[in-house]
């Protein structure tokens, strides 16, 4: 017998999301088209980064932060709502390795990633478009980086046991390492400091290296952050699988 | 013949509570079984461990010869749990919730999948409710449906953890119906309830926790005689103060036998006669399994105090 335990439970994971879709793809991009709309409008006519108009420069970034930020959210609000619930007994009672466990709800969360990505991308096309220099790149940093935030997104989501708590885990966690990492700028434009403390913070490489994808040009190499990129998601999911092959918070 | 269940010296303990006690039995394959105990006894704790979501801290679990941890895909498809707690995912509909459950098993799109979903259904009395959402559904409902989802991958051995808390009298006709069946056709069933009168009615043989340590393992029959205080209550009008065999009087001509053995009641009877009295009613008071937990665990405070 063909063990279909994981396909189950990722097509679950997706068409959880796919059947609430105007709260988890509709609503994500609309608060991207917002950004696009005040920042371009306040600095558009102020501000070129890389010799880039600022909207065309702004896009890349908006595009990346909605795809990590939503692959944080599928993942993680997934599984505090089946843990609150009681639902997720259901998947813990079959014969579902933490491996395939794993998988599921990291793919699932890849998936609504690049689909918010793809709705952003395609409703700001109306605003400015951006080249496509390197599509393998584009689509690398994406993939990478919606399944670093799904990684995190499971643990954040077996580790809270109240929404409040994962609330915070997103509200000091992950908007200021989305928002400090280069979406609304390039990090040439900032103090030597702050420069230093973006280094430490590997959304910035995800950005930069989505953006090079894009441009063809960025603050780095698309080889460096690649590497720091894939560290960190080796990292992360190496984390991710012990606290799950040990049943942290899952099986007492 | 491999156990249904193997339990042997689990033990668990929640910080300071000793949720198990170095428990130990077997369920024989095609026992309908019953496991008893007041609130905190710890068969929760029990079921959890053997579904894999409780770690015993020591001991062994085994499910038709399958170790719950080192071997727990073959143990967890031997075993269909159905949950004390009434969950569910308000996401999706009755045939969606079943459908999903197999799959997490292993089983895919199939005719013969499809139909099994359909006799479940069916059996349940919930072939009306297949297309609604289960947010909709009933408290009752929702028991039904968990009752499916344990048995959508055929499991030989099937757990009910109070199946029938606060679930009306028609459900409980239709549910045991169905589990009687499942039983005949060779499933293990293993259930806890509070009545005691359902446990005491279908289970061939109960054990009884107490405080995360078996108080009783026996078959029903055997714990019902063992605790025998069978009562005779008659009704004469002949004065029997003088009789053998220590009848109390009860007012309006009852009078009360306590006895053991059966055959005690015919020469009670024969001197009931002797007196010259006729007995206008009379009925036997066989002890209940209520009487028999109450006693057990009585005398199990007694031990402890
Ligand atoms: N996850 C848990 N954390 C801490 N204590 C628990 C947990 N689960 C059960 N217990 C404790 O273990 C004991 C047995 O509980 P349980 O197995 O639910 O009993 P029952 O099902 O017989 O009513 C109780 O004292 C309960 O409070
Ligand atoms: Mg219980």
């Amino acid at each position: 017998m063909v063990s279909s335990g994981f396909s189950t439970l990722f097509y679950k994971e997706v068409l959880r999301f796919w059947k609430v879709s105007a709260q988890t793809i509709a609503a994500p991009v609309l608060t991207a088209m917002l950004y696009l709309l005040i920042f371009s409008q306040v600095l558009e006519d102020h501000v070129k980064v890389h010799g880039l108009p600022y909207t065309v420069f702004l896009i890349p970034g908006l595009v990346m932060m909605s795809v990590l930020q939503n692959a944080f959210a599928n993942a993680s609000s997934s599984l505090i709502q089946s843990r609150v619930t009681g639902n997720l007994v259901f998947v813990l009672l079959a014969p579902i390795s933490h491996r395939e466990f794993f998988a599921a709800y990291v793919l699932a969360s890849v998936v609504r990633g690049l689909v918010v990505g793809m709705g952003v991308l395609l409703f700001t096309a109306g605003f400015a478009s951006p080249s496509f220099a390197e599509p393998g790149w584009i689509l690398a940093f994406a993939v990478i980086g919606a399944a670093l935030m799904g990684s995190l997104g499971v643990i954040a989501g077996i580790w809270a046991d109240k929404f409040d708590q994962l609330a915070a885990f997103q509200n000091f966690l992950i908007m200021p390492l989305t928002f400090l990492s280069g979406v609304f700028y390039s990090i040439a434009s900032l103090p030597p400091f702050w420069q230093q403390v973006s280094r430490w913070n590997p959304v910035f490489y995800m950005i930069d290296g989505f953006r090079f994808g894009f441009f063809g040009l960025a603050d780095h190499s698309p080889w460096l952050s690649f590497t720091v990129a894939a560290g960190c998601l080796i990292i992360m999911m190496a984390v991710t699988l012990s606290l799950l092959k040990r049943g942290y918070k899952l099986r007492t | 013949m491999t156990a249904a269940v193997r339990i042997v010296q689990a033990t668990k303990r929640f910080g300071a509570t000793l949720a198990l006690d170095r428990i130990e039995f077997d369920i024989a394959q095609g026992e309908f079984f019953g496991l008893l105990g007041p609130n905190g006894a710890g068969k929760t704790t029990l079921i959890s461990a053997l579904a894999g979501l409780v770690k015993i801290d020591s001991g062994r679990l085994e499910v038709m010869g399958c170790d719950v941890r080192s071997d727990y895909r073959a143990a967890r498809r031997q075993l269909g749990v159905v949950p004390q707690e009434l969950v569910f995912d308000p996401f999706f509909t009755v045939r969606e919730t079943l459908r999903m459950q197999a799959g997490y098993f292993g089983i895919g799109r199939s005719a013969a999948r499809d139909s099994w979903i359909d006799e479940i259904l069916e059996h349940l009395d919930l072939t009306p409710k297949a297309e609604a959402n289960m947010r909709t559904l009933s408290g009752g409902m929702k028991r039904r449906v968990l009752v499916a989802q344990a048995l959508v991958h055929r499991p030989p051995v099937i757990v009910l953890d109070e199946p029938t808390a606060g679930v009306d009298v028609e459900l409980r006709q239709t549910l045991w119906q169905f589990i009687h069946r499942l039983n005949r056709e060779g499933h293990t069933i293993v259930l806890t309830t509070h009545y005691l009168e359902e446990a005491e009615s279908m289970c061939d043989r109960i054990a009884m926790l107490k405080a995360g340590c078996m108080v009783a393992l026996d078959t029903t029959r055997n714990l019902l005689d063992r605790s025998a205080r069978r009562t005779l209550r008659l009704r004469t009008f002949a004065d029997l103060s003088e009789m053998p065999g220590g009848g109390q009087p009860q007012g309006d001509g009852w009078w009360i036998f306590s006895f053991e053995q059966f055959a005690e009641i015919e020469p009670l009877l024969a001197c009931i006669r002797a007196a010259g009295g006729e007995i206008a009613e009379l009925e036997i008071n066989q002890p209940d399994l209520e009487q028999v937990f109450i006693r057990i665990m009585r005398e199990q405070e007694q031990v402890d105090g």
